[in-house]
């Protein structure tokens, strides 16, 4: 008996491949035919429109951000519970790409190709989703609302007509962070900490346009590098008594922790990413848990930035609604700012559908959100959407942070990526409420 | 049909060229019948498969751990990325994969080098630091590795000769994302053949001889050396194919891409299948990408959230790792040959009568008597239980 | 100089908590000769327990200690069960079984204490200490972390060379079948073995979260460093885990802080390499008794 090293292959092969294409023939019948069709389009029925997104649901990343969906899907929850919009019930697909592109490059063509969604809403992450913009802008599947504050979503609408950016992006964060330490702090000696990818980047360029001068030291970290003591101690050699950081929250953290421990105390400016209030608040509760003794002062005056109420808002009238919304079709938990962060992103895509009308289309769609001007909302400035840029919230206010809670530092203030002025908001944006019944209407 | 058999009976590299030729028409015959979601799906498969195989020549048939095979394909996917840079590069893409083969073919080298020397765990070790460091090699060269966003593959256009043969054939167009595919299937097959070619040859006997006994293979000869260098260089350079083939499927390198989950993953697919066995492999690669999205597709229609049923997939590849471990240590292939071999002997053994008592104990050495001397006596199958640190 | 020092502590600090993770390491090694890639997760899982009863009211001290009594029962039971069978085969056998382990345990974690960040206490304080009107980067909780692992190198020590038991553990670890000729009940010991791995690394884990936070994954960054610290001693030897530990600690703190962070990963590759380039067996490696 002769052995054969490649037989079996053949016939793994054809088992294997057979198993695959079971059920898979009719995969494409109805994709190409919706272009033009007028009435519906991919992914959009009688009775019910399927969207989908991305996030890291497990590994590394999943610690907070794998709440956003879950409050997206509460809101979509809210709109089904009520109707839908325009007769059709919000289907919303999460899949999980453990913060890994070449995941996302795979659950993207799941979402597209097998599940056929009408469009993606709110994929996460700059690595991750650069890896399939192209792909969904070549599909024509609408790429509403990146929960990523990268430039690339909105400055190229010609090459990604289908892509929208969401929240602010880090470079006109790193402005007006700029201009208010300018001119509130003029003699502060600044040291910046950056993630080094293009959030630190980004941030870095906006912050230079106003405070090139002040700055004395710049540090930038690998994310994975658990360790920062040799950067927060370079900050410290530099003299830096202002720090500006473009951190994820594990690093709030891990730099609170060292500079505690290098009696560093200089004034932490933590960008939107970082602050999460809740996660910054418990930190220094168990900073001042008996073992730490004696004033802890320092964490106190943690300054950052928000674009939308957070949950430590209790008066505002959008976080009154998503906790309503929560404890009414939330999967258990409390409500925290990433279910805010998804829930106030679901509110804008239900706000583009009920535009887009009866008639839903993804070209339709994507002019609907190209007129978005003067929408209400949670956002505390207006979008910058139009048919030239597809970039998102226009801007923010500062806070800080105080016990958890946020302070108002300044009103909210808007602007533009490169040498658009910083401005104050005159929509009166930040001070709309939400329509009676919590769901947006066509207008 | 005679001379066929006599092929087959005699030829080593005909009976693989043949099974090749039977694969790829298999392989053209399920491209053809699936949409575009499992071309891409079967494209990923691709990918791993031809990385498990080239990992399990190295880790079953040459004895040598290596948990850093993920960095490895990443050599071979920056260099696809670097030569796919616009869409009107003209380079033809079997240059671009075999080009990226090379370069990880010379990377390997340099890591068997260092490696030929180490055992156990502290070649693992030294592996597992390779899959952690080369990552940060693509952030330290930022402005030209593009940083973490990494770098954007941009595949030409499908080949006119291609789209020709695809309309002469089926009479249909060809997809991009089933050209993906012929890549990737092509690839390999091509790449197993020469694997199987090379495990069947003196090399492969050399590669065997040094896993099973160091000081019986250095009196025969064999400098261990560089038997286990060019183990390494083989397994590397099939890495490099997979990783062009993985760039150009997810249309991107980035250092996320290639973290210490892709070897770890890569090693599950080969243990699963079963160690030493190039179908094992190829059957390892085929359950990571079909099994994790089926399990959490289960996991949401019962009524799990989706944050419960994705931690569902790596719950349960984590206890299929172990449960085969414990339960059927040759893997799927190993398991199900060793089961048939020991039927065929008992089998015998009733023909023969009461006179055939010289096959041996049927049900445990197996996979030694009646197949072959070539492939499985895989590490972990073989029946002698060496007390443990007697071989260190 | 205050950053050079300042770095050199961090380094330290650092290395003592890679080194209370390659100890565990050793343990098992010594024990049973496995490389426990499950370690991480396991001691995941029981600083999860000892944040549980923290959080519900009891004392630091009361989590610490069922955290490490969990971990002395997670680690017995494990080796038991999981690992028992394949402790004559391959090593390749074990290193997928924990492999596979560190999977299930962290999906395990994920959906039984969510996946979210949670901040834990620490014992002691968290501010430098002050020496001469500056202050430096060594912690009470820094001084208690080298202090543990300290100790329990001491432990370990005193445990193999002049306890009965532990002679017992290497033997059997070595030769279970001559050991079990000469009366040693080999499977209690290597029981022994893996509970008394699972609590250091408890320990390890405790150490590790104290003041910071913790998730499922957040002991992932330490199982590769760690196993490049155990590897850089030998495997074999406690005293040789704790230089490995310091010393990767010292030397990737030095690169971060002036070559840049990015290189840390780069530099444990190249220090692992140079190390095992000239001794193959690690720093402290026993004379190796391998071959024929």
């Amino acid at each position: 008996m002769k052995a054969r090293l490649l037989a079996p292959v053949a016939g793994l092969l054809t088992a294997t491949m057979v198993l695959a294409g079971c059920g898979a023939g009719g995969d494409r019948e109805s994709d190409s035919g919706g272009e033009g069709g007028g009435a519906s389009d991919v992914g959009v029925t009688e009775d019910t429109v399927t969207v989908g997104g991305h996030f890291p649901l497990t590994g590394v990343a999943a610690p907070g951000y794998s709440e956003i969906p879950t409050g997206a899907q509460a809101y979509f929850d809210y709109v089904n519970a009520a109707g839908g919009i325009n007769g059709r019930q919000i289907e919303y697909i999460v899949k999980d790409d453990g913060y890994n592109p070449t995941n996302t490059s795979q659950v993207t063509n799941e979402l597209v190709l097998q599940d056929e969604i009408f469009a993606m809403v709110g994929g996460l992450g700059t690595p991750t989703h650069s890896a399939v913009v192209d792909f969904l802008n070549s599909e024509g599947v609408p790429d509403l609302f990146v929960s990523s504050g990268s430039l690339q979503w909105g400055d190229d609408v010609e090459s990604k007509p289908y892509t929208f950016g969401w929240q602010p992006d880090y470079e006109i964060e790193g402005k007006i962070i700029g201009q208010y330490i300018a001119e509130n702090m003029p003699k502060a000696k600044v040291g910046l900490f950056l993630q080094d990818d293009d959030f630190g980047e980004d941030g870095e360029k906006g912050v230079r346009q106003y405070l090139d001068k002040q700055i004395v030291g710049v540090e930038r970290y690998t994310s994975g590098n658990t360790d920062v003591g040799p950067q927060v101690a370079g900050l410290q050699a530099k003299g830096a008594d202002l720090v500006i950081a473009f951190n994820t929250p594990s690093y709030t953290a891990l730099t609170q922790l060292t500079s505690l421990a290098l009696g560093y105390e200089p004034t932490w400016f933590y960008s939107n990413v970082g602050s999460d209030p809740q996660l910054v608040g418990s930190l220094l509760n168990r900073f001042s848990e008996g073992a730490v003794e004696g004033d802890n002062s320092s964490l106190n005056d943690v300054l950052t930035t928000e674009y939308i109420p957070g949950v430590d808002a209790t008066d505002d009238p959008w976080v009154q609604l998503w906790q309503e919304v929560w404890d009414q079709e939330g999967e258990g938990g409390e409500l925290t700012n990433y279910r805010i962060y998804g829930m106030s992103q679901a509110y804008a895509f239900v706000q583009a559908l009920a535009a887009a009308g009866e008639d839903l289309t993804r070209d339709g769609l994507v002019e609907a959100v190209e007129s978005f001007e003067d929408v209400t909302g949670p956002q505390l400035a207006p979008f910058r959407y139009s048919a030239d840029s597809h970039m998102g919230i226009s801007g923010m206010r500062v806070v800080e942070l105080q016990g958890g809670k946020a302070e108002e530092l300044t009103p909210v203030l808007v602007s533009d990526i490169g040498d658009a002025p910083i401005e104050e908001d005159s929509s009166d944006q930040a001070s709309d409420a939400p329509p009676e019944g919590g769901i947006p209407d066509g207008s | 049909m005679n001379r066929f058999l006599d092929v087959w009976r005699h030829s080593v590299l005909g009976r693989h060229l043949l099974t090749a030729l039977i694969g790829l028409a298999v392989v053209v015959v399920v491209l053809e019948s699936v949409g575009d979601f499992r071309a891409l799906q079967l494209a990923a498969m691709a990918y791993l498969g031809i990385a498990a195989g080239g990992l399990t020549v190295l880790t079953g048939i040459n004895g040598q751990i290596s948990l850093g095979h993920g960095a490895l394909m990443a050599f071979g996917a920056y260099t696809t990325a670097l030569l796919l840079d616009d869409p009107t590069s003209s380079m033809p893409i079997s240059l671009v994969v075999l080009a990226s083969t090379a370069v990880a073919l010379l990377v390997g080298t340099a890591v068997g080098v260092a490696a030929a020397r180490l055992h156990g765990p502290y070649l693992a070790g030294a592996t597992l630091a390779l899959a952690i460091a080369v990552p940060g090699i693509a952030l330290y060269f930022g402005s030209f590795l593009g940083g973490e966003q990494g770098l954007r593959v941009s595949l030409p256009d499908v080949p006119v000769w291609a789209l020709d043969l695809e309309y002469l054939l089926t009479g249909t167009e060809m997809s991009r994302s089933q050209y993906v595919a012929y890549l990737g299937w092509i690839t390999l097959i091509v790449t197993f053949v020469l694997l199987a070619n090379l495990a069947r040859g003196r090399v492969g006997r050399r590669w065997r001889a040094v896993r099973d006994d160091e000081v019986s293979a250095e009196l025969a000869g064999i400098q261990l050396g560089r038997a286990r260098i060019s183990a390494f260089m083989v397994s590397a350079a099939a890495a490099g194919a997979a990783g062009s083939v993985l760039a150009i499927t997810a249309r991107l390198a980035a250092p996320s891409g290639f973290t210490i989950v892709l070897s770890l993953t890569l090693l599950t697919a080969v243990v699963l299948g079963g160690l030493g066995y190039l179908s094992g492999a190829l059957i390892g690669a085929g359950l990571l990408t079909f099994l994790p999205p089926f399990v959490t597709r289960i996991g949401g229609d019962a009524g799990l959230s989706d944050i419960r049923a994705a931690e569902l997939a790596p719950l349960v590849y984590g206890l299929v790792m172990v449960l085969v471990i414990l339960l059927a240590p040759a893997g799927l292939v190993g398991t199900t040959r060793m089961s048939l071999a020991g039927r065929r002997a008992r089998r015998q053994m009733a023909a023969a009568g009461a006179a055939g008592a010289t096959t041996g104990s049927p049900g445990t050495t197996a996979p030694h008597d009646s197949s072959d001397e070539h492939d499985p006596g895989t590490p972990q199958a073989s029946g002698s239980t060496t007390p443990k640190g007697s071989t260190r | 100089m205050q950053q050079l020092v300042n770095t050199a502590l961090g380094g330290l600090t650092l290395g003592a908590v890679y080194a209370a993770f390659a100890l565990a390491l050793v343990l098992i090694f010594r024990s049973t000769r496995i490389v426990n890639f499950a370690q991480a997760p396991m001691a995941m899982v029981t600083t999860f327990i000892a944040l549980t009863l923290i959080d519900a009211g009891y004392s630091y001290w009361i989590g610490f200690a069922a955290a490490l009594l969990s971990g002395l029962v997670l680690g017995a039971v494990i080796e038991r069960v999981i690992i028992r069978p394949v402790e004559d085969k391959p090593e390749i056998n074990a290193v997928i079984l924990t492999l596979g382990l560190f999977i299930t345990l962290h999906a395990l974690a994920a959906v039984i204490f969510g996946n979210r960040f949670r901040s834990f206490p620490a014992p002691f304080g968290l501010r430098g200490l002050e020496v001469g009107g500056t202050t430096i980067r060594l912690t009470t909780s820094g001084i208690f972390t080298i202090a543990a692992v300290a100790t329990v190198m001491v432990l370990l020590l005193l445990l193999f060379r002049y306890t009965d038991v532990g002679l017992r553990m290497r033997a059997s670890a070595y030769n279970p079948e001559v050991a079990r000729l000469l009366g040693v009940r080999v499977g209690r010991m290597l029981t022994l073995g893996w509970a008394l791995a699972a609590v250091v690394g408890s320990l390890s884990g405790l150490l590790i979260a104290s003041g910071g936070l913790v998730h499922p994954g957040y002991m992932d960054s330490i199982v590769v460093y760690g196993f490049v610290a155990a590897v850089l001693g030998g495997l074999e030897s406690p005293v040789g885990a704790v230089v490995g530990g310091l010393t990767l600690g010292l030397s990737l703190s030095f690169v971060s802080g002036y070559l840049g962070s990015e290189l840390v990963a780069l530099a444990a590759l190249l220090i692992l390499m140079l190390v095992l380039t000239l001794k193959p067996g690690g720093l402290f490696a026993v004379a190796s008794a391998r071959r024929v």
